[in-house]
């Protein structure tokens, strides 16, 4: 089976990536070591190559009520154009199709970015959605774009040192707010928990804008990393925190979903009748080892299951999200069944890990 | 990828150093860290423990997976290296260097069942493909 590539396949391979299968690409795991890419974009700035992800932008005066039909988050408070709202896209039963970002842009205009393993699924929605409601929609997705995400504490400056240019448009950028600077598309938005922008530009321009900021002492960081960064920040990984079975009230995603005016949004209904069935919160282990997906969760109210599990460099412990029993809050105490060892664990709210920062209370409790 | 030409190795990425005082030295391949990752915790057999041949014997845990290790010989094992608990991530480094533990052989016959260099090495290009 032949893999995509992206516009930064040859430059990953000249770093010496260990390539790996995502989702049907070839992409870098890492590129050397995991731990230390990880350090990196906590501690100083990391870039990732993201192209794998699809970004499709929305136009047509039937834009805005399409994207408040489609969307569990509402678009109505992208009030100027450059905002932007992470959003769960749910199926009329009201599981979890995709987690997705929706940008607005100048004249009424939107643009989501989807991710990879879920490109085609989502695109196919959209435009059958899009049909079905016979207003005026235009889907375009934007294959010929790149993106990069540059991450940490000092990724803004590098990038300013790499593109001087771009400084005007982005710097006044809040989180969560994108800017076009020249043939970039910049947003202050993440998938680390620190600081950063993620760019999306012409695949033409990918491997001059990696290599500008590689001069500018970016450090190349794989999607190992981006996993446990992920992982300490919080962050749901869709396919494994949540899937169509699982309504974002059971991955923790309630924050997402409005419900403050009478918006008719796909699923909606299903979410108003259909009670939660479970929780979703953190573990933090306190013994040694590693908990992974899957793994068996025991507590007082009854059994759980691990949905991402792995260890945090930034903590130095293992640490996991979890589907829990409903009644289970932060500090309860659980045992997970670790290769056939019961590990004791605590279970905390996350994030674990934002901008540095440690948020929950790692003292071991005997 | 590195493989000692003075070493023994088994079929599951352990290497062998056979030392003066009769005992032999254990660690993972090269080969072996590479597939594992970053290694996170080591778990060490305890000194006193009399294994068999193929016994697991140990765990490697990298953010990744979770490898077990198995005694590549028969007999008491007579020392941990205590310093992993620290930095596992030397088996990354240095993995010849970084030694989980020490095995007095019971059966001196096991030792030429080991592969030599040139047979782990077709051991390892195999897994990796």
């Amino acid at each position: 089976m032949t893999l995509r590539t992206t516009p930064l396949h040859d430059a990953h391979r000249a770093a010496g990536a260990r390539l790996v299968d995502f989702a049907g690409w070839s992409m870098p795991l890492h590129y050397g070591s995991q731990i230390e890419e990880h350090h990196r974009v906590r501690r100083d700035a990391g870039m990732f190559d993201v192209s794998h992800m699809l970004a499709i932008d929305i136009e047509g005066a039937g834009a805005r009520d399409f994207l408040r039909h489609v969307l569990a988050n509402d678009v109505v408070r992208l009030r100027e154009p450059g905002r932007a709202l992470y959003s769960c896209m749910l199926a009329d039963g009201g599981g979890v199709l995709d987690d997705l970002i929706v940008y607005a842009r100048p004249g009424g205009a939107y643009r989501v970015v989807v991710n990879a393993g879920t490109a085609e699924k989502d695109r196919d929605w959209l435009e059958s959605r899009a049909r079905r409601s016979r207003s005026d929609v235009t889907l375009t997705p934007r294959h010929d774009l790149a993106m990069v995400a540059v991450q940490g504490p000092n990724a803004r400056e590098k990038f300013w040192t790499a593109f001087p240019q771009t400084r005007a448009a982005t710097e006044p950028l809040k989180p969560f707010h994108a800017a076009e600077a020249g043939d970039m598309f910049v947003a202050r938005t993440g998938y680390t928990g620190e600081d950063g922008f993620e760019v999306m530009l012409p695949a033409a321009a990918a491997e001059g804008l990696w290599g500008a900021l590689r001069h500018s002492g970016v450090a190349a960081a794989g999607l190992a990393a981006r996993d446990t960064l992920r992982l300490e920040a919080g962050m749901n990984l869709y396919g494994q925190d949540m899937d169509e079975s699982i309504t974002p009230f059971e991955c923790g995603l309630a924050w997402t979903v409005d419900f403050s005016n009478p918006r008719d949004f796909i699923g909606r209904r299903a979410l108003e009748q259909n009670p939660r069935r479970f929780g979703f919160l953190g573990l933090l282990l306190n013994d040694r080892g590693v908990m992974r997906a899957h793994q068996v969760v025991r507590t007082d109210e009854g059994a759980g299951e691990i949905t991402s599990g792995g260890f945090s460099p930034t903590m130095n412990r293992s640490i996991a999200l979890a589907r829990v029993p409903p009644a289970i809050g932060a500090g309860a105490r659980a045992q997970v069944e670790v290769r056939g060892n019961a590990l004791d664990a605590v279970v905390v709210k996350p994030p674990f890990v934002r901008q540095g920062r440690i948020l929950v209370d790692v003292s071991r409790k005997p | 990828m590195e493989t000692p030409q003075n070493l023994k190795y088994t079929d599951s990425h352990e290497w062998v150093r056979q030392e003066a005082d009769g005992t032999v030295t254990v660690g993972i391949t090269d080969h072996a860290q590479a597939q594992l990752g970053d290694v996170v915790f080591v778990e060490n057999p305890e000194p006193g423990r009399t294994v068999r041949k193929g016994d697991e014997c140990g765990v490697i845990e990298s953010v990744k997976a979770a490898a077990d290790i198995y005694a590549p010989l028969s007999g008491e094992i007579v020392a941990a290296n205590n310093e992993l608990t620290d930095t596992p991530a030397k088996i990354n480094s240095q993995p010849y260097e970084a030694w989980m533990f020490r095995i007095k052989p019971s059966d001196p016959g096991e030792l030429s069942k080991l592969l030599d260099a040139a047979g782990y090495e077709k051991i390892a290009d195999a897994d990796r493909h």
